[in-house]
This record gives structure tokens, sequence and C-alpha cells, in this order.
């Protein structure tokens, strides 16, 4: 496994990304794209769903990628690397290409979870060498905080504000890690941008895999949730504190937890650091709405502890 | 230099003529969706390539979407790349396929031409293909299989010239011709190969030494001169399909000169303008005409994109009257194809009276008797500058 | 600026040179860090976090800001478990000033693509 110096090695060899792009001060996308392409050895070629990090980082004609990149539409990101990892097999058969080549796919929760579920799904199935990386920030963020299905019950979205009659988002986010581990693919596994090494590890082991691996990480966006740029990481970290986000994976088909909280945040705790839930704490506390979250929180954990087969000790 | 055509007349039909088409360009990536009229074309390049006839990788994607994005993948990689659909397929695909286009990606794209929902219908007409009318590709229309076939096998050569760099449409007749049998002449796969040659993209994405960021967001500053140059891609078109022709010509000995084929067109004083494989059906009702010494004509346009302004202008000027035969409604204006015919006709102090026709949506029958009785009418009645309906229950 | 649609490349295909990263970022700062070599242990959390990789490494230790691209978002001096790093009002002198030296050898790296760190153009 590498280690930071090995990272920052590479990194020192060649940026892979990271010149003059436009995303916010503070941004948690590019400490993802950054950690994933310096635990990549060797060539690699990218695709990325139309969202905040496609936008801001190809303005042409300038570019912050330093790697092949590729980007088509919003809700293709899976099928567009599907086909340059075609062409990658054909052309090497041929004799046209002799590098070993790794395929990566970047996109935000609205290009994952949403409009790009159905590409996603079918390269999963078809069994494409490449590694898929949700940057999930819980909202369409690019286009202005709209509601995804990754967006937690109870926040704040532009579509689904607090209001009178209203208390935010009505519905509890979607699952997709566990949705993409229903395709039985080589290696799934859920991340953080709080945890770099976990996140390098689990590059590392789903780009060795001879088949399609995906990684879903959690990437907080400070504008949308409304917390102090500074705290991009932090908040991060207590969501994975809070159980709210579990780091774990399943590689060829075996459960593991990769981190468990040694004294659990009450998700309250985590909630009340951001504006996008201000609404549940002010003028009166909404405990009915905090504890719907809290019981989730603690019904998925419960889920996910059963079918961990490797569990780590505090 | 005589035609070198191997002896292999076969009876096939408009599906196994592209699929043959596509065995024998054999390209790195095909990338489809099952639609009718459409999989048949499939199922037998799968064959080919379940058999080892082709080294194509073929991906079987979960949507036309898919499908087209995948296709772009590949041609941005590096691969000659290729699909078909039809109808509704087409329709989904159609965000991606301005984007081949704009990222100038040279896919070649066989169109089983099949009706748009709603209702839905899954027989013959135009208007799948109209949606590729501005989206920048290179449309043929073909009149037969064999037509499909020798199309196809000149798409990746006009594709891929680098004055172009555009996906190809070549536009068959769904049902009519691609479940039809037809005695079609193939050329050897040895020909073929050397006519299509070698693939060679311009920036490749796969060359990881020259990295290059593909498909970038581009604000008002450089949008619009970006949209430009596909104005001079599509533009060079008609130049690159006549070198193809000509060279097309050596090989096959079948002559295609220019862009569409005129029938009996020189001394006609009222003409017909159609696409597909209604023209066999109008070529029946000229020959009926001009038996009895009518001066009747026929122009049936190959290439509706880019369209050939001038020399379509130039062939029907100086006529008495000409029907324009729209198989697609441009619903709140004429037909796509009678409003090109017009405009190309404006300039001229020539011009004809011009009529529009809309015929056979939907699969509707369209007969040679009917297209008699349309010339007959553009002959002897002053008919109203509204939309006319060939077999349509008024 | 360019002067025709015809200079600019075919489909927009942007090539990975040197030039590509002209867009500079400083000038979003409001805060810039400034670090205490001293107190620094060279743990590299501040690097691995940076989201603009304007955090620079020399074999792999730290070896200052690249305030071309910083943004001042301060995540490297929240981060850093040391206090080695502090956000200090842009305006305000800066306490130890970087030393204005390229990096070395990096002609494939970061040195050869961003020019030099004081700002003045790339060759």
């Amino acid at each position: 496994m590498a280690n930071i110096k090995t990272l920052a090695r590479r990194e020192e060899k060649q940026l892979r990304f990271g010149w003059g792009h436009a995303l916010c001060a503070g941004c948690g996308i590019p400490i993802v794209v950054r950690t994933v392409l310096n635990s990549i050895e060797g060539p690699v070629v990218v695709a990325n769903a139309t969202g905040c990090l496609e936008v801001a980082t190809t303005l042409f004609p300038y570019t912050a990628w330093n790697v092949p990149w590729v980007h088509t539409a919003f809700e293709n990101a899976a099928a567009t690397i599907s086909g340059v990892e075609t062409a990658y097999r054909v052309l090497k058969k041929r004799g046209k290409i002799a590098k070993e080549i790794r395929f990566v796919a970047f996109g935000g929760d609205g290009g994952t979870y949403d409009i790009g579920l159905q590409a996603l799904s079918g390269a999963l199935e078809r069994g494409h060498r490449f590694l898929y990386v949700c940057y999930d920030n819980e909202a369409y963020m690019n286009t202005g905080i709209q509601r995804s299905s990754a967006t937690p019950l109870g926040a704040f979205a532009t579509t689904e504000p607090p209001g009178k009659t209203s208390f935010g988002k009505h519905r509890h986010r979607k699952d997709l890690t566990q949705i993409v581990i229903g395709h039985h693919i080589p290696y799934v596994a859920q991340a953080s941008i709080s945890h770099w090494q976990d996140l390098s590890r689990k590059v590392e082991r789903a780009i060795a895999k001879d088949g399609p691996s995906f990684i879903n990480v959690m990437s907080t966006c400070f504008r949308g949730w409304r917390f102090e740029a500074k705290l991009t990481t932090e908040i991060a970290r207590l969501a994975v504190e809070s159980r709210f986000w579990p780091l774990y994976e399943v590689d060829e088909g075996e459960w593991r937890l990769n981190y468990l909280p040694e004294e659990p945040l009450d998700v309250r705790d985590w909630l009340k650091l951001q504006g996008r839930f201000a609404h549940l704490f002010r003028p009166e506390e909404k405990k009915e709405v905090i504890a719907q979250i809290q019981a989730e929180v603690d019904r998925q954990w419960e889920e996910l502890l059963a079918r961990c087969k490797v569990v780590p000790t505090v | 230099m005589a035609a070198r055509v191997s002896e292999r007349l076969q009876v096939l039909t408009g599906h196994q003529a592209v699929a043959e088409a596509m065995r024998q360009i054999e390209p790195d990536v095909v990338a489809a969706y099952p639609i009718t009229p459409q999989s048949e074309i499939m199922h037998y390049f799968a064959e080919f390539v379940a058999n080892g006839k082709v080294r194509t990788e073929l991906i079987t994607v979960e949507s036309e979407h898919s499908a087209m994005s995948a296709c772009i993948g590949a041609a941005v990689a590096g691969a000659r790349t290729m699909t078909a659909t039809a109808s509704q397929g087409l329709a989904l695909m159609i965000e991606m396929v301005y984007i081949a286009s704009a990222m100038r990606c040279p896919i070649v794209m066989a169109i089983a031409n099949r009706a748009l929902s709603g209702p839905i219908n899954i027989h013959c007409d135009h208007s799948d293909a109209m949606l590729g009318r501005d989206a920048g590709v290179a449309q043929l229309f073909a009149e037969d299989a064999q037509e499909a076939y020798d199309f196809m096998v000149m798409a990746p050569r006009i594709a891929e010239h680098e004055d172009v760099l555009l996906p190809v449409w070549v536009n068959l007749d769904g049902f009519t011709l691609t479940h039809t049998a037809d005695v079609v002449e193939l050329l050897e796969d040895e020909l073929v190969r050397e006519f299509v040659g070698e693939y060679r993209p311009k920036y490749p994405l796969l060359d990881v030494d020259h990295p290059t960021t593909q498909g970038p967001f581009a604000l008002p500053e450089y949008y619009f001169e970006l949209k430009r140059q596909q104005v001079d891609a599509i533009n060079s078109v008609p130049r690159v399909l006549q070198e193809v022709q000509a060279e097309f010509a050596r090989l096959s000995g079948r002559e295609y000169q220019g862009f569409f084929e005129p029938y009996y067109l020189d001394d006609a004083e009222y003409a017909m303008v159609v696409m597909g494989s209604t023209a066999g059906t109008a070529k029946e009702a000229v020959d009926r005409l001009r038996e009895r010494g009518e001066r009747v004509g026929l122009l049936k346009l190959w290439l509706f994109r880019p369209f050939p302004r001038e020399e379509v202008a130039t062939a029907l000027e100086g006529k008495e009257a000409v029907a324009v035969l729209d198989r697609a409604f441009s619903l709140g204006s004429y037909g796509p194809l009678f409003l090109e015919v017009s405009s190309a006709l404006y300039e001229s102090e020539r011009r004809p009276r011009l009529y529009n026709y809309t015929y056979g949506l939907g699969g509707r029958d369209t007969t040679a008797s009917q297209l008699e009785a349309v010339f007959r009418q553009i002959r002897d009645e002053h008919l109203s500058k509204e939309m006319h309906y060939i077999n349509l229950r008024e | 600026m360019f002067k025709s649609y015809r200079a600019l490349p075919l489909g927009g295909v942007i090539q990975a040179t040197p030039d590509r990263a002209k867009k500079k970022t400083g000038d979003w700062r409001e805060e810039k860090p400034v670090w205490d070599e001293g107190k620094c242990v060279n743990c590299l959390l501040c690097w691995v976090r940076c989201p603009e990789a304007a955090i620079l490494t020399e074999e792999e230790e730290m070896a200052g800001f690249d305030y071309d691209y910083c943004k001042g978002c301060g995540i490297c001096a929240h981060t850093c478990p040391t206090e080695a790093i502090e956000m200090v009002p842009e305006e305000e002198e800066v306490p130890k000033p970087e030393p204005e030296r390229e990096r070395a050898g990096a002609a494939q790296g970061r040195g050869a693509g961003r020019g030099r760190r004081d700002g003045s153009k790339s060759e």
C-alpha cells in the first residue's frame, strides 16, 4: 500500500490534476481526484460526467488535466468510458497499443445516483475493466443545490426547501453503494475525503481488479452544506464518526467494515454543524425528524454489521 | 480499369447487405441496442463476431443513448466505430449525435428508417432521419439494398476524411429495404479493406504520452467559433463524396455521380423529388407516363445533408412544376425536403411551381398509380400552396 | 487572442501542453497560508488535502505553497496537526516569505507547466 510519501513522489514526478481549475476554494472534489489519480501507478485515462468537476476543470482553452480526459455528457460517463476501454482492448489486440492503461470515470451524485444510473448499471454488467468514482456531495451543486436521490432526509435543497409545511427533503437518501453491490462486480467500496489512506488503498484494490469496480466517496460541499470551507474534510470525517457514512468494502463478495468509530457521534452533532440542517434546530428543534434520521442511520449500520465478515476492533 | 467485381451476386435483405459491408470493413468497435427494424443488422453482425469472421468488439449496451456514448468513447480513443439504429432509438441517441459531430467523431451509422412515436409504429417513414437534420451529420439515402451496401462501404472514407471527421448516416427504409430480399453485388472482402484503409485518428485519447482534454467546456468567447468549424466540415462532404464515388466506380463499376440520380429529368417538364425506396415506385410512374409521351422525370436525392443546393436548383429550374415528396412532417411548416428545395430555387429566375406532398407516414403504402396522379395533378391543376397528402383519408 | 475559428484546435481538443494551465487562481485569495518550517513534521496531511495541488513538495517533503494557484481555503491550516500553517490576511506582510526557487528537474512534472512560483511567465 502506498504511503503518503509515495503519493507525493508520484505527484512530484507527474502532476496529473490540479493546474488552475475553477472549483470553489475548499472544494472536496479535487481532493478525491488527486488521491485517486496519485494512487494509480502507470498510465490512466479519465472520463468525466457533466458537473462541477467537468465544467470547472476544462474551461476551454485551459485544462487542469495532465492525463487523457474525455467528457461527452451528463448521464453517460460509464457508457463513454466503456467505449474507450473497449477501443483499448481491440487496439491492444491488434498491436496498435503496447502500454498497460487503466480507466477511471468520475461523476457526481446527480450524474451517478440519478441520471447516470442506467449507463453505470449497464457498464458494470458488461464487465468493462474500469473504476467508477462517485464524488457524492449529496445534491446537484453545479446547477444550484437541487435535491438529488443522494440528498439526506431533512436537508435543505433549492427544489425541496424547508417552509411552513416542509422540513426540507422528505425522503431518505438512496443507497447507491448497495445497488452497485447487487451487480456482483469484483470490488465496491465506500470511502471519504477525510480518510485519504483508506481511499488510496481502495483505489489500489479496485484498479487491480480485472473487471469493473466502484468507489462511492463522501465529498462534502461547503457551499451547498453551508459550513466554513476550511472544514471540508472535517465535516466528512464526522459523517464517518456518526456512522452516517460507513467506510466499508465488498471485495470479491466479501464484506468488510474498514473503520469502526470508537465512540460513535450522535447524528445530531453532525447535522448541527451544517447550515443545510439549520431549520431542524431553529426556531425550535424538530426532534422527530432528527430521530428519524438517527433511526435510519442505526438501522443501516446494523444491517451493514450483520453483513460484514470482517470488522475491525476498536 | 476493368471493374473488379466478385462473382458474388447474392440475394440479400437490406439487413444482410449492411451487415456484409460492416463485416468487410471490420470496424474496431460496434456498439448497438436492439430496435425494430434495425435489429437484424446486429444479429447478422453478432454472428460474424461469434464465428471469428471479424475481430470487432461488439458492445451490447443497455440503451441507444449508451450506444452512441460508447461509440464516441471508442472513436475519440482512436478506434474505427459503427452503430445502427432506428426511430425511438435514434431519438434517444440524438443528444449524443450532436456531441459526436462536435467532437468530430467519424462514426458510421446505418439508420433503418422508421416512424417516430406517437402513436408508436414500427414501419417506415423518414421522421427519425429528420432528427439529424441540424445535428452536423452527413446523410445518405438508399433506394435499394445495393445502394445501402455501396454507401456503407463509402461511408468510412467520407466520415474519416481529414476535412470532414463527422458521423455519416446511411438511411435505408425500414422493412421496405431492411426486410425484403434483393439481388446485391458484393465486392471482394480484400478490395473493401483496401478501399477503406487504416483509420488514423488525429488526437487519439489513448495516446497517453500526449494527453488531450476532449469535450471541454466552452464559454461564449469560444463556443461560436468551435461550432463554426463544423460548418466547414460538413461543407467539405460534397467534394469528398465525389472523390470517393469516383474511386468506388473504378473499384466496383457502379457509377454514383454526384448527389442525386436524375431519372428522365433533363427534358422533363414536370418533376418529382423523392428520397429512399419510394424512388423505385416513382420510376415506375415515370415509365408509365413516358410511355404515353408525358415529359415527366424524377430527382432521386442521395445526399440530404449537406443539402446540395446549387446542383438541385440547376437540375430543377426551368421545369413547369415540381412535386417535392416528404416522408416526414415538420409540424407547423412545410416538409423538411420541400423547405430545402424551395430555398434552393429561391434565387432562380426560372423557378418552377413547387408543391409539397407528404406520403407514407408510419408505413402507409404509396403506389405508382398514386404517384402518376401526383404528376397529373401538378400538370393540370392550379394547386394551393397548402400541404398535399398522398393516400390519406381526408 | 485568436483571429479566426480556423486557429482553434479541431473539435476543441485541448492538448496538455504547459500553456494549458495559464489560468492562475492565486488572486481568488483573501487569506494566505504561511508556513512555519520549524513546526512542520512533514506529515504531508496538508498536501493530501489541498484541493489545488498548491502545496509543493520536494523529495517527499513539504516545500511551501504555490501562490499562483492557492485559493486560500484554509484546509491546510485547519488540518495541520502541529499548527505549522497559519492563515493571514492577503494584504499583510508575510512573516517568512517563500524562497523564490523553481522546482528542480521537473521536466515532466508540475515545474515544467507552472512556470515560476513568483508568478512570472513560464518559458
